[in-house]
């Protein structure tokens, strides 16, 4: 148990000693005062167990939890990355066997063979989905992966500059500038026009050499793009081409092997796994086969054993960290394997068939909502572009007024574009198939209604 | 084990064929069996600079990896394509058919630096 007791204030100064630092202060100076609570951290005086318990209830009962199971139920229309689709019962009940209960791969790997079996599963259903002939055994998210794929197209073309469109989610564009200013990556962000890829600007920029092109599809406006036309123009450059996409919706959309891409990546959580506040996330990496040794992370393979026995073992494992120190492929070393395992779980409940719905199902509900809610007045579709299952509304009002109205009435209307800097009446709008009939019309309705309460406090202030 | 005398070698256990200013470039015997089964062989492209003492490629056994340290500066000129393929290749036949990549010099008088026969052999002498 010593390692959950708090080193006592002796402990501490022996320490500093030891390594020639005069206060815990001094070890702090390397991070961005802005980062640092510099009036200190206003903590609560202590609570009794039970009163936390308490507390924690009080705080959770706030929560507005799109799930059907909960009570105080929200119909939740926002996405922007994290999706509400449903989860069968099945899939929590298996994942929470104890045998699956770590997030990591194990340590002596081979000893847990179901962990590995599941990961294996994992990457050969990604593999199937993607069109891909390799696929590691996932990510932390999909932000996450986007970066180490951009640093494995700089490995392999030995360019240091990083294209990326526009329509790539704004917070993934965050993570990527992250991991690749502090190490001389230039990133080059090609402007969309009227919400996809600019194609124009795109190829004056191969031009000028780059490692490789980043676009999202569906993209952050939930827009299908002409990824043949992004494919065609990459194979004309020895820049990669790097896809990220939503797996659900590859259940229709052609696979991203089909347009050319060299390395496909992705948010999985909607496979399997909640919204959950935001995370935990299950990125997904998959690549061609040429690229198997530059893949960060783990992979599980399948071999046999000396007595020609089917065995589940960790590959490839010499371009890690552990054996290969500072000159190791990428410094990640574990996985989301539970997060993985709820994905691998969902695919195998779902199949070909089901997921196949699932997209449908998502398709004809969105185009639903959006055909209604652009027939309210005022309120119309930013882009005229074909979408999956999210689309820009742009309302008549601020959008996150709308939301917060809305929000009273049980329907949480979407994700305001505000929230990255965009125009303040655009929202938004994700419909997966678990949207009822009765959910989208009280999101109609509810619409109609905050949008002339909205207008009408406008003109009375 | 050989350590063939008409080549010179390197601290990191690569040896050097030269022939007028260019060089064939490989790893010893004493290297191979160090590493085992050797499983993959990345080698840079034809046209690639070179530059003595910095990483070439890599070698990649069942067990490790490791960088493959280029003797001299230079061009490369050409890459042994039978390794992609057969990297064991490496394994069975270390000085000919396991050669790794040929530079065209940029500064011969770096040869200089490079160990004989007999002081490989005390090298590795020390290491084992």
């Amino acid at each position: 148990m010593s390692g959950y007791v708090g080193r006592s204030e002796k402990e501490r100064e022996e320490m500093l000693r030891a390594i020639g630092v005069g206060a815990l202060e001094d070890l702090l100076q390397p991070v961005p005062s802005e980062l640092r609570a510099s009036a200190g951290i206003d903590l609560p005086d202590a609570l009794s167990e039970l009163d936390v318990i308490r507390r924690v209830r009080e705080i959770a009962l706030e929560n507005r939890p799109g799930d059907e199971t909960s009570v105080g139920k929200t119909a939740c229309f926002a996405g922007a990355g994290v999706y509400d689709h449903f989860v069968p019962a099945a899939v929590r009940h298996l994942m929470a066997r104890s045998e699956f209960s770590t997030c990591y791969t194990p340590y002596q790997a081979e000893v847990s063979q179901g962990t590995l079996q599941a990961i294996f599963e994992f990457q050969s259903l990604m593999c199937a989905l993607t069109g891909m002939d390799v696929c590691n055994a996932s990510m932390y998210d999909g932000a996450t992966a986007i970066a180490e794929a951009a640093l494995l197209s700089v490995n392999v073309t030995n360019e240091r500059r990083i294209l990326v469109s526009t329509c790539l989610h704004p917070h993934y564009r965050e993570v990527l500038k992250t991991y690749c200013t502090p190490t001389n990556i230039e990133v080059v962000e090609i402007p969309d026009e009227e919400g996809v890829t600019n194609l124009g600007r795109l190829k004056s920029a191969l031009g000028q050499g780059a490692a490789c092109f980043i676009h999202q599809q569906p993209n952050f406006f939930g827009i299908v793009e002409d990824t043949s036309e992004i494919g065609k123009l990459l194979s004309l450059s020895k820049a990669l081409l790097i896809s990220s996409v939503d797996p659900v919706s590859l259940a229709l959309l052609q696979p991203p092997s089909s347009y050319g891409s060299d390395v496909v990546v992705g948010e999985g959580q909607g496979l399997g796994s909640p919204m959950n506040f935001g995370g935990p996330l299950l990125g997904f990496f998959a690549a061609r086969r040429q690229y198997v040794r530059k893949l960060p992370g783990r992979i599980a393979g399948l071999t046999s054993d000396n007595r020609g026995r089917r065995g589940f073992v960790l590959t490839l494992q010499t371009r890690e960290q552990h054996i290969r120190r500072a000159r190791a492929t990428s410094n990640i070393c574990t996985n989301q394997a539970l997060v993985a395992l709820a994905a691998t779980i969902q695919l195998a409940l779902l199949g070909e068939k089901g997921l196949r719905e699932v997209a449908e199902q998502c398709l004809s509900r969105s185009h639903f909502a959006a055909e209604l809610l652009a027939a309210l007045g005022g309120f119309s579709l930013k882009y005229d572009r074909p979408f999956f299952k999210e689309f820009l509304l742009e309302c008549p009002v601020d959008a996150g007024a709308l939301t917060a109205k809305l929000l009273r009435k049980g329907i949480l209307a979407g994700v305001p574009l505000s929230r990255f800097s965009g125009d303040s009446n655009l929202l938004l709008v994700a419909v997966t198939e678990k949207r009822t009939r009765k959910e989208i019309e009280a999101l109609v309705e509810g619409a109609r209604q905050a949008a002339e309460e909205l207008a009408q406090g406008w003109r009375e202030s | 084990m050989t350590i063939p005398e008409d080549l010179k070698y390197t601290e990191q256990h690569e040896w050097v064929r030269v022939e007028g200013d260019t060089v064939t470039v490989g790893i010893t015997d004493y290297a191979q069996g160090e590493l085992g089964d050797v499983v993959y062989v990345e080698l840079p492209a034809v046209g690639a600079k070179a530059e003595a003492s910095t990483p070439f490629g890599v070698v990649e056994a069942v067990k490790t990896v490791s960088d493959l340290f280029s003797p001299v500066s230079g061009e490369i000129v050409a890459v042994n394509d039978v390794l992609s393929d057969d990297a064991a290749t490496v394994n069975r036949s270390p000085y000919e058919d396991g050669w790794m990549i040929k530079i065209k010099m940029s500064d011969p008088g770096e040869l200089e630096s490079l160990l004989g026969s007999e002081d490989y052999r005390k090298l590795i002498g020390k290491e084992s």
